[in-house]
């Protein structure tokens, strides 16, 4: 029915199963617990996941299958944003036009800076991005804002102000992002013995579109131009001289990528009506690209993983002060706890960023392939492991 | 006309920061094949070398001097640097005062290791891995370093003071025959353009005429080929990393007056470098020299009320512009070779 | 009349003159060798038959269409195919997504956006893939990785994907380079079996003079960037031009 492999189908179920289910799964610790600082089940850090889920399983459609590296896709999130934004200044809160307009504005963005970027490849090409993100910034947080000329209200970020027009605003609707009257921001919340799930309305919103978009982005991988897309990251010179026009089909999966991008900008500001120009810096196009590859470049489900992981990892690690740590080696005896505080000390709280950094070093070096190759090699560890024992003598691997 | 002069002297200064950086970009690329992200931290990181250096030059004794009384009414600590105890005060206030140029000397071996480092301990291990790797992980190190300096300097920039004699302005029209007054230079401007000069000709020197920099630039052309002569390509390539490094770092140190340092600065000075090497030409040396000046004069020139009233925030993109234009109309760079980062 | 003429073809690099005046003209359903000693210019030629580079003067016209100008793909679609002397092949793919490629170029031309639908459910596509396999005796090979092949079948599966686009003209770039004499006469009888089941011209440039002499109906003799002597194999054989060109000195006798 979904036109998918057995294979697809089941994993495409399981995503569908874990998000659906996130405001459970995300939650194991009891509120009151210590540990209770490590659940990740309320509605702003669930959004994140999400939409940033639909970030990188975008920008894997570029990177993933075509190979080129644009380090400027942050660009795109920032145009989905503004463009929200004014839909919301303009005609109303709510959240489908708001949406469609971000994508269709983000595509059209993308179709211009891709157009210049792909006339090159390689290192060229990553530079071109860069600078056009590094333009567009600019553009946002300055140049596009001055008296007579207010895109986008620069330093402050574009908000909804009261005398803003918003045609289609009535006072039976929220002020608020909404769904034809359904508040983005209301969220349930359901006690149960010494557990509290939420279940926000945003956070829903935001995962259908998620699933969708992987669903997308797997009959894309499995189509005719997703084989075409793999083939320009292998060998461009073939691809010409077997009659096929690269240039279309790297804009198309420009294209496509940076709508994806335009998408979770949106959605974005779906969750919170304000669009700022640092959405654009190049770091943040630099962390979905972390996203990817932390996750398994190429693949289907790493580029969610990684931006669950990286978003999970940076509001643990913001989190965590001397306080904290003094209590997890309250155990030890004082001077070796100090000790311990010391050496974390430098990496969590305002040194995420330090985090970040080494870990993306970390990952390029030793695990290309990210979490997903990590996964595949437990795995085959594991079933050598075991057949050994069994049959006594190292079963060879079985071919990919 | 004179207006014309004073911006084009305005877009020195950064002009010989942005032609350093990419100078020492081009070199690690045309000979190692690297795409260096870090290669800014090391700008930075150059900065910090005079901070560094100027914090251990004032670090100071505290004595109380009971004669004196300060706002509060409590007896006046005294600090005195350890250089006025040992050198006098004369000359140790000339000590401190001078702590930018001295720097020089500091930066140096210290920006030779960090380059020495940083080839021998990874990007070594990248050479064979596809360029999207070595950009990824040298982006992940200028993280890395940032977020250190940040660490152990704090979020602030720092202040660098030049030395007295060179920290104020001439009247540079003068000597060009203009009225009084038209021209105001900082003359630390100046000694940076001057140093920087400097900087540019002895590398340039250096690859023409020493037999190291003719194995360097046979080996730009052609790695394999040296390598098959018996050369051991590797280890003058590694100094050759050493170079670029202390070529960002001294970049670095002067510019601390210019600007006071900051733990982001090698971003902000990254971006607009490698913009600079794509409109030079990647690879060319020259090339690299030549657009960091020009797209330095230009951004200066579209600074001026001239500009911004004709189109407001010119000066933010003009180089981005200038750039895409000169990609689309001359995809090799103003000087670049055929056949460098082609398909 | 042929399905490639050149004529009056010049090039010059710099000061070198790659290419002076060469004209050439292959015959319909032939297999036409084009040789020459080292330097003579044939690598040029090729190259101006496909797009890579441009003549300074003259012509290359395929089957009534100038090729001049025009971008590899878009020659490529008029139905030239090229063999290249290391096969150029996908090689992170499968031996059959390689095959499928040609047949969705052939299919739907330079570009066609068809995200939406199925790989596995293109049928016209994977049976002629197979089909393309089974002629040069891949099909066992079908689900490995194009890279883990030996260099004897790259050269294979790079002729079936060229083949999958049922092309007019066949160039083919010393198609038996650093081969053993095994392989090379495999490709040999390959490229005899590939002609004897389908109407398709082939230009081969070749060093090899077994490989000229076992498979060319025709052979062109470039020396110093233009064609000395044009003929059929056994005039080719002892012509005295054709002993100068290689040996340097006119032939006794």
């Amino acid at each position: 029915m979904l036109r998918l492999t057995k294979k697809d189908i089941s994993l495409l179920v399981v995503v569908i199963v874990l998000t659906m289910l996130a405001p459970f799964l995300l939650n194991p610790f009891p509120s009151d617990s210590g540990l209770a600082q490590f659940n990740a089940g309320y509605p702003d850090l669930m959004q994140k996941f999400v939409i940033f889920g639909i970030f990188a399983i975008g920008f894997n459609i570029l990177f993933g299958l075509t190979g080129y590296l644009s380090f400027g896709h942050a660009a795109f999130l920032g145009v989905g944003s503004y463009a929200a934004v004014w839909m919301y200044k303009l005609v109303s809160y709510n959240v489908l036009p708001a949406v469609v307009l971000a994508v269709i504005v983000a595509g059209l963005f993308s179709v211009l800076i891709g157009y210049v970027s792909l006339r090159r490849s390689g290192i060229y090409f990553s530079i071109l991005t860069l600078a056009f993100a590094q333009m567009s910034f600019a553009l946002a947080y300055s140049v596009l804002s001055n008296p007579s000329f207010n895109l986008t209200n620069g330093e402050t970020g574009l908000q909804v102000y009261a005398n803003d027009p918003q045609i289609f605003h009535g006072d039976h609707l929220p002020n608020f992002p909404h769904l034809f009257g359904l508040s983005m921001g209301s969220t349930y919340k359901m006690a149960a013995g010494a557990w509290e799930f939420q279940f926000n309305v945003a956070y829903y919103f935001c995962a259908i579109f998620m699933i969708l978009a992987f669903y997308l982005s797997m009959r894309l991988v499995r189509s005719p131009f997703g084989l075409i897309l793999r083939a320009v990251k292998t060998n461009q010179t073939r691809l010409n001289y077997t009659g096929l026009n690269t240039r279309p089909y790297t804009l198309a999966a420009f294209v496509i990528s940076g709508m994806y991008a335009g998408l979770a900008g949106g959605l974005l500001a779906a969750t919170d009506p304000l669009a700022g120009a640092e959405r654009m810096q190049w770091t943040a196009s630099g962390e979905v690209v972390l996203m990817t590859i932390l996750g398994g470049v190429g693949t289907l489900i790493g580029p969610i993983l990684g931006a669950g992981f990286i978003k999970y990892l940076e509001n643990i690690f913001s989190k965590i002060n001397d306080n904290v740590l003094h209590q997890w080696f309250s155990f030890m005896p004082d001077g070796i706890e100090d000790l311990m505080v010391m050496i974390i000390h430098p990496f969590v709280g305002k040194g995420w960023h330090l985090t970040l950094g080494l870990m993306f070093m970390l990952v390029v070096t030793f695990l290309p392939g990210g979490l997903v190759e990590g996964g595949q090699r437990i795995k085959t560890w594991w079933a050598n492991r075991k057949s050994s024992d069994k049959a006594g003598k190292p079963a060879s691997t079985p071919a990919e | 006309m004179d207006a014309i002069l004073l911006q084009i002297l305005n877009g020195l200064d950064k002009g010989s920061a942005y032609a350093l950086i990419a100078l020492g970009l081009t070199l690690i690329f045309g000979t190692l094949g690297v795409v260096n992200f870090a290669h800014g931290a090391l700008f930075m990181i150059g900065a910090f070398c005079a901070v560094t250096l100027q914090k251990v030059l004032t670090l100071s004794t505290i004595s109380i001097d009971p004669e004196k009384k300060d706002f509060l009414g409590q007896p006046l600590k005294v600090e005195t640097p350890y250089v006025h105890n040992w050198f006098g005060e004369a000359t140790g206030s000339s000590i401190i005062e001078w702590s930018v140029p001295l720097a020089i000397l500091f930066a140096i071996p210290v920006m030779m290791a960090v380059g020495y480092a940083m080839e021998r301990g990874l990007i070594r291990h990248f050479y064979n891995r596809p360029h999207a790797d070595q950009i990824l992980v040298t982006f992940g190190l200028a993280i890395v370093l940032q977020e250190i300096v940040k660490y152990f300097f704090g979020a602030n920039p720092i202040q660098t003071p030049a030395p007295d004699t060179v920290s104020g302005s001439i009247d540079i029209g003068l000597m060009f025959g203009f009225a009084e007054n038209a021209i105001i230079y900082p003359i630390w401007r100046l000694v940076y353009f001057a140093f920087a000069f400097a900087i540019i000709g002895a590398v340039f020197a250096f690859l023409r005429f020493t037999t190291f920099g003719m194995v360097i630039r046979a080996g730009m052309s052609d790695r394999e080929t040296v390598g098959l002569l018996g050369i051991n390509i590797d280890k003058r390539f590694t100094f050759m990393f050493g170079i670029a490094a202390a070529v960002a770092g001294l970049a670095g140190v002067m510019y601390g007056p210019i600007n006071p340092p900051n733990y982001h600065m090698g971003m902000d000075f990254l971006v607009l470098s490698f913009v600079v090497v794509v409109v030079g030409g990647m690879g060319s040396l020259p090339g690299a020299v030549l657009a960091g000046f020009l797209l330095g004069i230009l951004e200066s020139i579209a600074s001026t009320a001239w500009a911004t009233t004709m189109i407001p925030g010119i000066n933010q993109i003009i180089i981005y512009l200038v750039a895409i234009i000169v990609l689309l109309t001359r995809p090799r760079g103003l000087m670049g070779r055929k056949g460098v980062m082609e398909e | 009349m042929g399905i490639l003429e050149v004529q009056g073809v010049n090039k010059a690099f710099g000061g070198l003159k790659a290419l002076s005046d060469v004209n050439l003209n292959v015959e319909e359903n032939t297999i036409h060798a084009i040789i020459g000693p080292n330097g003579a210019g044939k690598s040029t030629l090729l190259n101006c038959f496909i797009g890579k580079l441009i003549p300074d003067t003259g012509s290359v016209v395929f089957n009534g269409t100038s090729l001049l100008g025009i971008k590899p793909h878009e020659i490529n679609q008029l139905g030239v195919s090229r063999v290249f002397q290391t096969p150029e092949i996908f090689s992170d793919l499968s031996v059959f997504e390689n095959v499928m490629i040609p047949c969705f170029a052939k299919r739907d031309g330079a570009f066609k956006l068809n995200a939406l639908s199925r790989v596995l459910g293109q049928r016209d596509v994977r049976e002629k893939a197979e089909q393309m396999l089974v002629d040069v005796n891949m099909a066992d090979k079908r689900d490995m990785i194009a890279s883990s092949l030996s260099r004897g079948d790259k050269r294979r599966l790079e002729m079936a994907m060229c083949l999958a686009q049922d092309p007019k003209l066949l160039l083919l770039d010393e198609p038996t380079a650093g081969m053993a004499r095994a392989d090379t006469n495999n490709t040999i009888d390959l490229l005899h079996e590939i002609k004897s089941k389908r109407d398709i011209t082939m230009a081969i440039i070749e060093h090899d003079m077994h490989v000229v002499f076992s498979l060319a109906q025709k052979i062109s003799v470039l020396a110093q960037g233009t064609v000395i002597v044009e003929d059929m194999p056994e005039n080719i054989k002892g012509h005295p031009k054709v002993q100068e060109a290689y040996l340097g000195t006119p032939a006794e006798g």
